[in-house]
């Protein structure tokens, strides 16, 4: 009878039938694009382009009221330097962010490892190489556990990061004795941990090791994010968690990789933080945490999860950089280079917010 | 009966056992899907049709009873392991990924890799051959008015990306398709193309668990309906010995049917 696949039942079929033949008409509008919308289209398309632009137009603008001072190799890779620590704290926020979560906690690991380095070094006397590994395993300890935290327990990744913020900033205040360690000592015990802060000639131009460092980190997990398959479960596991499981990734492991991942970053950071500033403090970098995220923002990267693109943090850090020394040897005063990025982040988000409406 | 049917059934229940508590939701059910058929599963409301459907795709465990894929007694503990011996499941809310393109979709938990070092050692993902091969399973099953496979699945209409999911369990199901509502949310047109689809799939040699709601579909693309009541099978009918309304008669009790009876229409 399954051979047979002529129904008696298909009469009733005949109003989809109908449907076949009806009119298309109501599902075309016609509809003529402004160049508005074509634009909107583009930046759609290529969310990269608008932090790109936004860079280009500041680059330009202060080449053109600061004049060569601002175009002077000297000072862009200046801006680089600047933009070296925010940049690599902003890798490990951009992994997080594009699981839809956030990270309150990353400078704190950042200047928590960087005193277990300088500590481990200089006065426990063991090995700079190891000190830094062992910083590295500290970074990836603190991601772990927040990542216990938010996987286990549930809690929010805003708060759980909160808290974890003031637990690793506490910790900090009390392994460093809330005491510096001098970039004399530094140097003559262990110089290693100030190797990010060396220089090297490139036409003109000084770059830091950390500097490249930090263009190393970005390939590499630019590599992770869209040439292996865990990047894309990042991805998967950030815009939609519960279609991730349902198509076999295993989430929680994909946000344990991630926070522990964004530890070990942020270890990495510390180091390149102690090459910058040359000493060890435990108040140094208390601006990274929210810096870092507004680099990741100006970037592109969609806070809700699933969206962004780790070069467009790159972009993002160079935008914050280049606003701040471009400000500053305007003569304008630092508290409205603070005005300026955050009328920069609130743009960010709205230009964001503009081109997700309708065109989805 | 034809001669399908005298075959080993590829996926069959005996006796199935499932309990919440004092709520029976499977009540030694049984169950045979044969090669090559569309078996609709139809029941109303509770009736522990979709607690069967999870213990076929590994998403439960049942108390009692077995399994049986290709005559021979297996044990799922989660849907993976289901989906490993070649049962696929289109969930109802397809998951996929909006962001990602069609075939990161298609391929989502099981990328390929490059051949040689670059696959082994950095891991790297065989982008081009994951587009080639997602692209030949969306032309074979009709699907290319989807005209660039790199496209994001969020650009695609509710049809469409039904479409991808579709294809997903077409592209990695060796024995068991299952469906769960694909017409749901869809406009008259585009549920059409989906059971075009879903006929392609079955002439292609899967057969297809089919769960729907909507019984003119059922009737339509179903070589052998399996009614649910009361946590086991009412009864089996076909779209040519019985009607929609005996159909619903047997879902609702208004109507007894014995097995037996049911199979031999």
């Amino acid at each position: 009878m399954s051979s047979n696949n002529t129904k008696p039942s298909t009469a009733v079929l005949d109003h989809d039938k109908v449907a076949d033949q009806a009119s298309t008409y109501v599902a075309k509008f016609e509809r003529k694009e402004t160049p508005l919308q074509r634009f909107k289209k583009f930046l759609h398309h290529y969310p990269i382009a608008a932090p790109l632009i936004v860079l280009l137009l500041a680059i330009v603008s202060f080449s053109v009221i600061v004049g060569d001072r601002f175009l002077h190799p000297f000072n862009l890779s200046l801006v680089l330097q600047q933009v070296t620590i925010i940049g690599v704290i902003g890798v490990a926020q951009t992994l997080i962010i594009l699981t839809a979560g956030i990270d309150l906690s990353v400078g704190a690991i950042m200047v928590l490892t960087s005193v277990v380095m300088g500590r481990m070094a200089v006065n426990h006397g063991i090995d700079p190489s190891l000190s830094i590994l062992i910083g590295i395993g500290v970074g990836a300890l603190a991601g772990f556990i927040n990542g216990l935290l938010i996987t286990r327990l549930k809690i929010p990744p805003f708060i759980a990061t909160l808290g974890s913020w003031n637990v690793f900033f506490a910790l900090n205040l009390w392994y460093s004795k809330s005491e510096t360690i001098r970039s004399q000592d530094i140097s003559n015990i262990a110089p290693l941990l100030q190797w990010t802060g060396q220089t090297i000639d490139f036409f003109g131009a000084r770059l830091t090791y950390g500097s490249l460092l930090m263009l190393g980190i970005f390939f590499l997990i630019w590599y992770a994010l869209n040439w292996t398959a865990w990047g894309r479960h990042v991805y998967a596991t950030g815009d939609d968690p519960e279609a991730a499981k349902l198509a076999g990734i295993r989430t929680t492991r994909i946000l344990m990789s991630v926070y522990v991942l964004a530890g070990v970053v942020c270890a990495i950071g510390a180091w390149v933080l102690i090459g910058r500033i040359g000493s060890v403090s435990p108040q140094a970098g208390t601006m990274t945490n929210l810096d870092s995220i507004t680099a990741v923002v100006i970037g592109g990267c969609s806070l809700f999860g699933g969206r962004g693109s780790i070069y467009g943090t790159l972009i993002g850090a160079l935008v914050v950089g280049v606003f701040r020394n471009g400000l500053a040897l305007a003569g304008v005063d630092v508290l409205w280079q603070e005005f300026t990025v955050g009328i920069l982040i609130i743009s960010a988000v709205a230009i964001d917010q503009w081109i997700r409406r309708g065109t989805a | 009966m034809t001669a399908q049917y005298d075959k080993t059934p590829v996926l069959q229940t005996k006796n199935l056992v499932k309990r919440y508590g004092s709520v029976t939701a499977i009540d030694h059910a049984d169950f045979e899907l044969y090669p090559g058929e569309i078996l609709a599963v139809i029941g109303d409301n509770g009736a522990g049709k979709s607690s069967l459907i999870k213990a076929l795709s590994g998403a439960l465990i049942p108390d009692e009873g077995e399994i049986l894929l290709d005559g021979k007694p297996v044990h799922f503990s989660s849907p993976m392991e289901a989906r490993a011996l070649g049962i696929e499941t289109v969930y109802q809310n397809l998951a996929v990924s909006p962001a990602l393109n069609i075939a990161d979709n298609l391929y989502l938990g099981r990328e390929l890799l490059k051949p040689g070092i670059l696959g082994k050692v950095f891991r790297m993902l065989d982008k081009k051959e994951m587009e080639r091969r997602a692209k030949d399973k969306m032309t074979e099953l009709g699907l290319m008015t989807i005209q660039n496979i790199s496209q994001a699945v969020e650009s695609l209409s509710g049809g469409q990306r039904q479409g991808v999911a579709v294809a997903r369990s077409a592209l990695f199901g060796s024995k068991v398709v299952i469906m769960d509502e694909p017409t749901a949310a869809l406009g008259v047109k585009e549920s059409r193309r989906v059971l075009n689809l879903i006929k392609e799939v079955r002439d292609r040699g899967l057969p297809i668990i089919l769960i729907s709601h909507n019984m003119p579909h059922v009737f339509e693309v179903a070589d052998r309906i399996h009614i649910h009541r009361l946590g086991k099978r009412a009864a089996i009918v076909t779209p040519q010995s019985h009607t929609m309304s005996d159909a619903v008669a047997i879902m609702t009790g208004a109507m007894e049917v014995g097995e037996s009876e049911g199979e031999a229409a």
